[in-house]
């Protein structure tokens, strides 16, 4: 289809000028015109070399340049530079500036641009222009469906003589091919091919609006990948880092695929086919970029490579799968730069300057929207392009923002890597907002932290003397107790160390007299003991003398334990340590002497009893009471040793 | 210490210390001002208590976090996508669309409603965090909270495990849970980050369910039972698996009623849950009636009628006090009881009212079942009965602790031991029958060995510490002029004693470091693995990345026209929608069977047979996944007979014979004709023959079963290839129009 209608363009242009009724725009006379235009890549770039001359009597001081209007519509950059001097020596000086111009009475088919010459022309002045034009979609593939075998052809269609509303005295046209096969190309008087390079010309003299349609008819190797959008969006953070993130929306706009995909094919060794394929782009990020990342709605895309040097960083990026004609992917890529390459101060603002397009060789971007998000709390934003761009602010909520931070987007419809010229975005931004995010984090810890702590003081509970709120605190109350119980005891038991260290002897003093009060005690009940057995050995065997006997040696035995006893509870009560422990000792030292007295009497009585002669029977019933009292005392006289035992 | 306390002891402590230490504690807290004391132990305490807690939060959060670190920040699996995929809608359209969402991208032409089909639990807690998070103005993306949810879960899972722990045991069993969960495989498998599955939010809901039902009966408090009827419905939102918790808590009171441990407490606790639970339960859409109206769901019911039954006995025999006259009563009720319930039953079946039991309720009672009737549940890896390896690998250490953990609860009966029993035998009982349920029984696992270990170094340590206090009043016995006689034999037995307590306490830390580095191993080798992505080793040991899958997800969602429909085996039906963004024919919801069945139909049928089925499905593309170039042996090949026997269930024209010989699945020369040119074989070997796959070996050679293909001159009529990914892993081929039109 575009094709065609370029075709039709052709004619109607040709037809156009046939019937036009040139009014001469002035008399500037181009003395000599070399044009060269260069479709290796899927852009064509053309660059005209114009020598003006002012043949005219009055000054000029503007240019007109004229295209056809099927390249005009495509025309993505145009560049006018005066140069000066010859050869080697010769430099371009400060680009001029270009406007679309509408003349009247002018056919539809040729699109006019004016040139504001840096001085007006005087008569018989010479001045050389150099033209740089890049244009996109004119390579029309051709056929415009192709298997996935065959080869990419396109085709270029231009003009031998070159379209323009003055005189041109001599031109000449070299069209470079891609080292490729050339199916056809136009063949006009005085055409060369040399190698991939087609020459037509010189032409002399030419009239005004000379028209001469040239096809060529080549294969490319070019991969054809249009970006339809592509939106970058570069952050500006203060904390030292500028954050691009690229979004593409890319297409392969190279002679359809039809057919089948045959993998096999694809991946042959040998002879792969699939040539016209877009395998990979390359970005070529500033030096210095890292934390690269590559991928796409679903997720990372572990097919690109990275290398970079001090000069720039640069990434091999392959999408999913192979882009064939027609074929499109979506991806997305982002970097971070370091602050200080890109921002810079001047007059008390600061600026931003960073290249417009996108990082990548050799891509056409049809729609491309340039975001520049600056800090919160940026003022007096403007923008400086070298092009005329579309211009509009929007706020963006990012991190901790509240009132959101100002965004510059910026559109550019048809760009091309000529484009790639740095902008500047000049704002003004106080420091003290940098802090705002962190206090605001800090101020949100801090009232959390308030909160758990005015909770967990706090008592909420609505009724304070429900039962199960009692209950709640009791339990609260006993559980902790009973922790620190534990806690307590452990405590003391370092704490007892402790004392032992400080006052061992003093302790131990106590220990032993406690523990010598206790063998006493013992001796005593083994005293007792041995007394008890003499009565049974009575009863058994009824001698009563041997009974007296061991009574006697108890009696006496026992008397020397009291006497030892005494001066040992004495120097107990004398130890203030030990105020608590004697009263024990005390008590157990009288019951001790309650048993002895009772123990006696029984022995007592038992004795009478055997010497009156009395029955067994009768003994007992009259021990029985004495003995319940023996043995209660003898329990407790146990319990309190054990209880010394335990100190 | 001691040297701390120093000034707080001033002078008669000393003597206290000495004669009144264990006489009377009370005294000496008085004596000593233990006030400060006391908040410090509290304050010490509570400060070891949330550092151990909080790290053991962060713990389970990050390890989970592997597949992140070795991969990315994506959604793993099967199902996550399409929950992802609802996620995404939800928080794009609103709670009302997501509600009301009639999805035509999935089974056509069918589509299917997505709000009335779905457990929304899930995708609204995502959203819920996600809307909270841009709330306090952190921009995240919907993804990064749906990868993350899961690992968050199960870090709040570990708070839940260590407040039950206290619940049936004590603090210190409670934090031993706490970190056992948090790093269990068994959960870990359906945690990790990324696997945005019900599973991940359920499994703490389920928890959380039972620890405050167990509360509830333990305080007989309303406000728990209501708290737990909440966490009952939270659970019915996110998983299917609330049919465990509503027959596992029934259950759970009939064997306390058995037990005699009928109480008011209870009573409050069930009639509260139940009602309430089941009422909550109503308001979601895909439950919707069957609390009433399922068979699965007739348990409860029952008990809770017997409740009342019970409730009104007690009030009888309260009333009565005649004990004879009582048990008279009590027969004729009960008989009745049973009489009018069983009728209600019987009535309510006959009629249709109570639906059966379904077939996914039948295999897990019956194992065998799904063989028999339901290929579809048993084609499923995850549904197949567990192997004793995997609970090996899964619990490890925690499968020895288990029985010493039920020794320890049935040693301590009570009430919420009891329930921890009973939930812990069922739920392993499920997980044998199935491995991924594997899963509901890994809390109980853990909770149960939790007490074990808990118990046991409980135990040793409290021998420890007596030891330690022996040693002291030996020296300053030592002193002394003598001993006594008992004290000498007690010193005697205590070295070895002690060395034994040391050298178990020393297994148990042994067991449990074993237990911590098994469980890393095992996350990061095999549940880290998004299963999207497929990572193989080089030859050169070098990390080789498989992303095939995405790859042609990626170009359906690029190069086909929106309205493309993409016919598959189901198990790819969620990721073609969710990632290729086109309508599929079946998915991974296999609510139609029928459906399923047709698409197994074309794929086992002859090229032709299965056009005419593709035309009147509308289809335009056909997705297949084949391992032979990359050795990836999940693929559809290793599938098909599944195909076949699932065609075969509802189209007898499909035999399964007819694939096999001798009963053998075979690919190359030796396999029947019907195989090597049913549609599946062609598609996947499509110029498969002209292809070199390893070095020294024919051509066409199948890497993945290992033999050289039967049929290299496959030609196809109908379709033609449209796209095949680099390591031929998904192949996708566009169906042709009919020649005769156009």
């Amino acid at each position: 289809m575009m094709k065609n209608s370029s075709v039709v363009d052709q004619l109607l242009l040709l037809l156009a000028i046939t019937i036009l009724t040139t009014p001469v725009l002035s008399d500037l006379v181009l003395s000599k015109v070399e044009r060269r235009i260069d479709v290796t890549s899927q852009i064509a770039r053309v660059t005209k070399t114009l020598k003006v001359v002012n043949s005219g009597s009055e000054s000029v001081s503007e240019f007109t340049l004229t295209f056809p209007k099927f390249l005009g519509n495509n025309l993505a950059y145009l560049s006018v530079s005066h140069s000066e001097g010859k050869g080697k020596s010769k430099r371009s000086l400060a680009n001029l500036s270009v406007k679309e111009a509408n003349p009247k009475g002018m056919p539809d088919s040729i699109s006019f641009y004016s040139v504001t010459l840096p001085k007006p022309l005087n008569k018989g002045d010479t001045l050389t222009l150099e033209v740089v034009a890049a244009f996109t979609n004119v390579l029309q593939p051709f056929p415009e469906k192709i298997t996935q075998r065959d080869i990419h052809l396109v085709m270029l269609q231009e003009s031998a003589q070159y379209l323009s509303p003055y005189v041109v005295e001599s031109q000449s046209l070299s069209i470079k091919l891609p080292n490729a096969r050339i199916e056809s190309y136009t063949k006009l008087e005085n055409t060369k091919l040399q190698g991939s390079e087609i020459k037509y010309g010189p032409y002399k003299n030419l009239a005004e609006y000379s028209y001469a349609p040239i096809v060529v008819h080549f294969e490319s190797k070019a991969a054809f990948a249009v970006a339809e959008k592509l939106v970058r969006e570069i952050e500006v953070s203060h904390w030292g880092n500028v954050q691009v993130t690229e979004h593409y929306n890319l297409v392969h706009r190279g002679a359809q695929l039809k057919g089948e995909f045959s993998r096999l094919e694809y991946q042959d060794r040998p002879n792969p086919q699939g040539v016209s394929a877009l395998r990979h782009l390359l970005a070529r990020l500033p030096p210095r970029a890292h934390s690269i990342y590559y991928r796409d709605d679903i997720g990372n895309i572990s097919t690109s490579q990275m290398q970079s040097d001090s000069k720039k960083t640069e990434v091999l990026i392959e999408p999913r799968f192979p882009l064939f004609g027609g074929w499109k992917t979506f991806f997305t890529i982002g970097y971070g730069l370091p602050l200080s390459d890109f921002l810079f101060a001047s007059e008390g603002k600061r600026f931003l300057d960073i290249s417009f397009g996108s990082p990548m060789l050799d891509l056409v971007t049809e729609k491309l929207i340039v975001q520049v998000v600056l800090p919160e709390g940026s003022k007096d934003i403007s923008v400086t392009t070298p092009f005329a761009v579309k211009q509009s602010h929007e706020i963006k909520y990012s991190h901790l923002d509240i009132a959101g931070r100002p965004v510059v987007v910026l559109e550019k419809n048809n760009v091309v890597p000529d484009h790639n010229q740095k902008i500047q975005v000049y704002y003004k931004f106080s420091n003290i907002n940098l802090l705002s995010e962190p206090l605001m984090l800090i101020t949100g810890f801090f009232v959390l932290f308030i909160t758990c702590i005015i909770y967990t003081r706090a008592d909420f509970s609505i009724s304070k003397s429900s039962a199960a709120y009692l209950a709640k605190l009791q339990w609260d109350e006993v559980h902790w107790n009973l922790v620190s119980v534990t806690f307590t005891c452990n405590l003391l038991i370092s704490y007892v160390v402790d004392i032992e260290n400080m006052a061992l002897s003093f302790v131990y003093q106590v220990l032993a007299t406690l523990q010598e009060v206790q063998n006493i005690i013992q001796k005593c009940l083994a005293a007792h003991d041995k007394l008890e057995a003499s009565l049974r050995d009575l009863s058994r065997t009824g001698d009563i003398q041997t009974c007296k006997a061991a009574r006697k040696s108890t009696d006496s035995l026992l008397k020397d334990l009291s006497k030892d006893l005494r001066p040992l509870l004495a120097s107990l009560q004398s130890f203030p340590s030990a105020s608590h422990i004697s009263p024990k000792v005390e008590e157990l030292v009288a019951k001790e002497k309650e048993l002895q007295e009772k123990l006696m009497a029984k022995h007592t009585t038992v004795v009478e009893g055997y010497e009156k002669k009395s029955s067994g029977r009768d003994i007992e019933n009259r021990i029985a009471s004495q003995q319940q009292k023996i043995v209660a005392l003898r329990q407790e006289v146990d319990d309190l040793l054990e209880f010394i035992d335990e100190i | 210490m001691g040297g701390k306390e120093d000034p707080t002891a001033n002078g008669s402590p000393k003597s206290e210390s000495m004669a009144g230490k264990k006489a009377s504690p009370p005294d000496l807290l008085s004596s000593i001002s233990l006030k400060s004391l006391k908040l410090k132990t509290k304050q010490q305490e509570l400060l070891l208590r949330v550092s151990i807690l909080g790290l053991v939060y962060v713990l389970a959060f990050i390890a989970r976090l592997f597949s992140v670190l070795r991969y990315e920040s994506m959604i793993h699996e099967f199902d996550p996508y399409f929950n992802y995929r609802t996620t995404l809608f939800l928080t794009e359209k609103g709670f009302y669309e997501f509600w009301n969402w009639f999805d035509s991208e999935s089974w056509y032409p069918l589509g299917r409603i997505i709000g009335g089909t779905l457990y929304p639990g899930l995708m609204v807690t995502a959203a819920l965090i996600y809307w909270t998070l841009r709330f306090l103005r952190f921009f995240v993306h919907i993804r990064e909270v749906c990868v993350l949810t899961a690992p968050f879960f199960a870090s709040n899972t570990t708070l839940v495990a260590y407040f039950f722990g206290k619940e049936i045991w004590d603090t210190g069993a409670g934090l031993v849970a706490a970190a056992l969960i948090a790093i269990c495989p068994g959960y870990i498998s359906r945690s990790v980050a990324g696997s945005y599955d019900n599973e991940a939010v359920a499994i703490f809901a389920l928890l959380l369910t039972f620890y405050l039902f167990v509360k509830a009966v333990k305080t007989g408090s309303l406000s728990w039972a209501l708290a737990s009827a909440f966490g009952y419905f939270y659970m019915v939102s996110a998983w299917g698996g609330y049919v465990f918790i509503i027959n596992l808590i029934p259950l759970y009171v009939l064997v306390l009623l058995i037990t005699a441990r009928y109480s008011l407490r209870l009573y409050v606790a069930y009639n509260c849950m139940y009602i309430l639970g089941m009422l909550l339960a109503m308001q979601i859409r895909f439950v919707g009636f069957q609390h009433v109206q399922s068979g699965e769901h007739m348990g409860a019911m029952g008990v809770f009628l017997l409740m009342q039954v019970f409730y009104f006995l007690d009030w009888v025999k309260h009333q009565l006090n005649d004990t004879k006259l009582f048990q008279t009563f009590l027969r004729i009720t009960v008989t009745s009881a049973i009489l009018v319930g069983g009728i209600a039953l019987g009535v309510g079946t006959a009629s249709g009212y109570i639906s059966p039991w379904t077939g996914r309720f039948y295999s897990l009672l019956d194992p065998t079942y799904a063989k028999d009737h339901i290929p579809i549940i048993a084609s499923v890896s995850e549904h197949q009965p567990t192997a004793w390896s995997s609970f090996m690998f899964d619990y490890h250490i925690l499968l020895f602790l288990f029985p010493a953990g039920l020794y320890f609860c049935f040693k301590r009966l009570s009430d919420a031991t009891i329930f921890i029993v009973m939930y812990g035998l069922t739920s392993l009982y499920f997980a044998g029958v199935m491995v991924r349920l594997i899963l509901v029984a890994t809390p109980a696992v853990c909770l149960i060995s939790a007490i074990a270990v808990s118990a046991t170094v409980k135990n040793l340590t409290s021998l420890l510490r007596t030891k330690q206090k022996v040693p002291q009043t030996g020296s300053t016995k030592g002193a002394g002029s003598s001993k006594s006689s008992s004290k000498v034999t007690l010193d005697q037995s205590q070295p070895f004693q002690k060395n034994g307590a040391i050298a178990l306490l020393v297994g148990v830390f042994y067991l449990l470091s074993r237990y911590a580095i098994h469980c890393t191993w095992v996350t990061s080798e095999a549940y880290s693995s998004p299963s999207i992505v497929l990572a193989a080793r080089g030859a050169h040991g070098n990390r080789i990345i498989f992303d095939d899958y995405r790859e042609a997800y990626y170009w359906l969602r690029q190069n086909t026209p929106t309205d493309a429909k993409v016919m598959s085996w189901w198990d790819y039906g969620y990721q073609i929608t969710a990632m290729g963004n086109r309508t599929v024919i079946v998915d991974n919801n296999t609510w139609n069977n029928t459906h399923i069945a047709t698409v197994g139909r074309a794929m086992s049928s002859y090229e032709d047979e299965a056009y005419d089925i593709m035309r009147s499905l509308d289809v335009n593309y056909v997705l297949v996944v084949f391992g032979g170039v990359t050795g990836y042996s999940s693929d559809d090949i290793n599938k098909f007979l599944w195909m076949v026997r699932i065609g075969g269930g509802v189209y007898p024209v499909i035999k399964e014979p007819d694939y096999l010989v001798n009963g053998e699945f075979r690919v190359d020369k030796g396999a029947s004709p019907k195989m090597l040119n049913c549609l599946m074989y062609k598609l996947c070997y499509y110029r498969f023959g002209e292809l070199v796959t390893e070095y020294g070996k024919p051509t066409g050679y199948d890497r993945a079963r290992g033999v050289e293909i039967g049929n290299k001159d496959i030609k196809l009529e109908h379709l033609e290839e449209a796209y095949t990914t680099s390591n031929w892993i998904v192949r996708i081929y566009r169906v042709k129009p009919p020649t005769n039109r156009l």
